[in-house]
C-alpha cells in the first residue's frame, strides 16, 4: 500500500521543504522505497536541501509534457538506494502543470514506491491546487506564530474542502526558553488553536542550517532536531513514539529547580 | 482576566497571540467580516426591539464552533432584555 502525503503550510518560510527532505530520508532509512516530488515550479530548492542539485538532467515539467520517461528524471539519493527526487522546473511557471497532470504522476508512482511525499509551494493558488491533487494525506508545518498558524488554518480548510480529512500538524522551531517567559504559543495553544492532530514538534535548532549548508539531511542524528524528526517518520508509518522533552535545561538548572521547590 | 489584572498585570505576549488568533479564525473561518457582524447586529436590534425593550450597549454577537463535531459554525447572541413590552 502506498501513501501519497502533501507538505503544506500556506505561509513561505516556515520549514515545508525541510520538513519534506526530513521526513523522506528517514522513511527510507526506515527502509522504505520514498520518492520526493518538488511541485514548485520555478523556484525549485528540495534537490539543493537534499545536496542532489549537480545531478538534474530532466524535471517534473519535461515527464508531463513527455520530454522524458518518469525513471529518466528521478535522482537516486547519494546515501539512501530506494530514496529518489522528482526536481522541479526551475526556468517555467506554475501552469506549466495541471492537477490532472499531477495525479497522474502520482499514480504511476505509486505502483512502485511506499511513500510518495510531494513539496508544496506556499500560497494557495495554482501551485498547492497541483500539489494537493494527488494527495491522499497532509502534513501541515507551521511555526508557533501568528501568521503561520492563520494561514495554517486556512489552509487546513481548503484540504478538507478538497476531501483530503488525514491531515497532521508539525510545529516546527519552537524556542522552549520563549515558551517558558510567556514569549511563544506551546504546542498547546497551537493545538487548541488549530484543533488537528499532533505529528510532531520540531524545536528551533542551529543543526538546521549547518544540515542544509551542507546538503544533507540531519533526520536521525544526536540532535534535537534529528530526533524530533525521526519520531515523525516513525509516527507516519503508525508507530505511536512519545513526544521528546524538548527542555534542553542543563544539569544544574535541574538541579536548582529542585530546590526552589 | 479581571478588571484588576488587566490594569495591573502586564499580558505577556504569548497569551496575547492566542487572544488575537481566535478571534481572528473565527471570522476567517465563518467569511465574515466585521462590517456584516456590525450589519446583523443592527438588524438583530431592530427585530427583537419590536417586542421588548433591549440594551444595545450590552448586545453582543458571536461566531464560534460549535463543540459537537460535525456540526459547522454557530451564531450566538447575548441580548440583554430591559422590560418586556407590554401588549397594547
Amino acid at each position: 500500500m502506498s501513501e501519497v502525503i502533501v507538505i503544506t503550510s500556506g505561509k513561505g518560510g516556515v520549514g515545508k521543504t525541510t520538513t519534506t527532505a526530513n521526513v523522506g530520508t528517514g522513511l527510507a532509512k526506515e527502509g522504505k522505497k520514498v520518492v520526493l516530488i518538488d511541485t514548485d515550479i520555478g523556484l525549485r530548492n528540495l534537490d539543493v536541501v537534499m545536496g542532489l542539485e549537480n545531478r538534474i538532467v530532466y524535471n517534473l515539467v519535461d515527464v508531463v509534457e513527455g520530454n522524458c520517461r518518469i525513471k529518466q528524471a528521478m535522482i537516486k539519493d547519494k546515501k539512501y538506494p530506494d530514496l529518489y527526487l522528482l526536481p522541479s522546473a526551475q526556468t517555467r511557471d506554475k501552469s506549466s502543470v495541471s492537477p490532472e497532470q499531477m495525479k497522474k504522476v502520482v499514480d504511476e508512482l505509486k505502483e512502485e514506491f511506499d511513500y510518495i511525499l510531494l513539496d508544496c509551494p506556499a500560497g494557495i493558488e495554482q501551485g498547492f491546487q497541483n500539489a494537493i491533487a494527488g494527495a491522499d494525506r497532509a502534513l501541515i508545518v507551521t511555526t508557533p506564530e501568528v501568521s503561520a498558524i492563520r494561514d495554517a488554518d486556512r489552509i487546513i480548510g481548503l484540504l478538507e474542502a478538497n476531501d483530503i480529512h488525514k491531515i497532521d500538524l508539525v510545529i516546527n522551531r519552537i524556542r522552549m526558553d520563549m515558551v517558558k517567559r510567556g514569549d511563544m504559543l506551546s504546542k498547546d495553544d497551537v493545538l487548541d488553536i488549530l484543533a488537528i492532530d499532533l505529528i510532531g514538534v520540531v524545536p528551533d535548532d542551529e543543526n538546521i542550517v549547518v544540515s542544509t549548508n551542507q546538503g544533507e539531511p540531519l533526520v536521525g542524528s544526536d540532535s534535537m532536531a534529528g530526533k524530533a524528526y525521526m519520531n515523525i517518520c516513525k509516527r507516519v508509518m503508525g508507530q505511536e513514539v512519545p513526544f521528546l522533552d524538548l527542555d534542553t535545561k542543563s544539569f544544574f538548572e535541574k538541579l536548582a529547580g529542585i530546590f526552589k521547590k | 482576566m479581571g478588571l484588576f489584572d488587566s490594569f495591573f498585570k502586564k499580558k505577556n505576549s504569548a497569551d496575547e497571540a492566542r487572544d488575537r488568533l481566535k478571534l481572528l479564525l473565527v471570522s476567517d473561518r465563518s467569511n465574515c467580516s466585521p462590517e456584516t457582524m456590525e450589519l446583523i447586529k443592527n438588524d438583530i436590534i431592530k427585530v427583537i426591539s419590536k417586542y421588548m425593550e433591549i440594551d444595545p450597549q450590552g448586545l453582543d454577537i458571536q461566531i464560534t464552533q460549535n463543540d459537537e463535531e460535525h456540526s459547522g459554525p454557530a451564531l450566538f447572541a447575548n441580548i440583554p432584555i430591559r422590560e418586556m413590552k407590554k401588549k397594547k
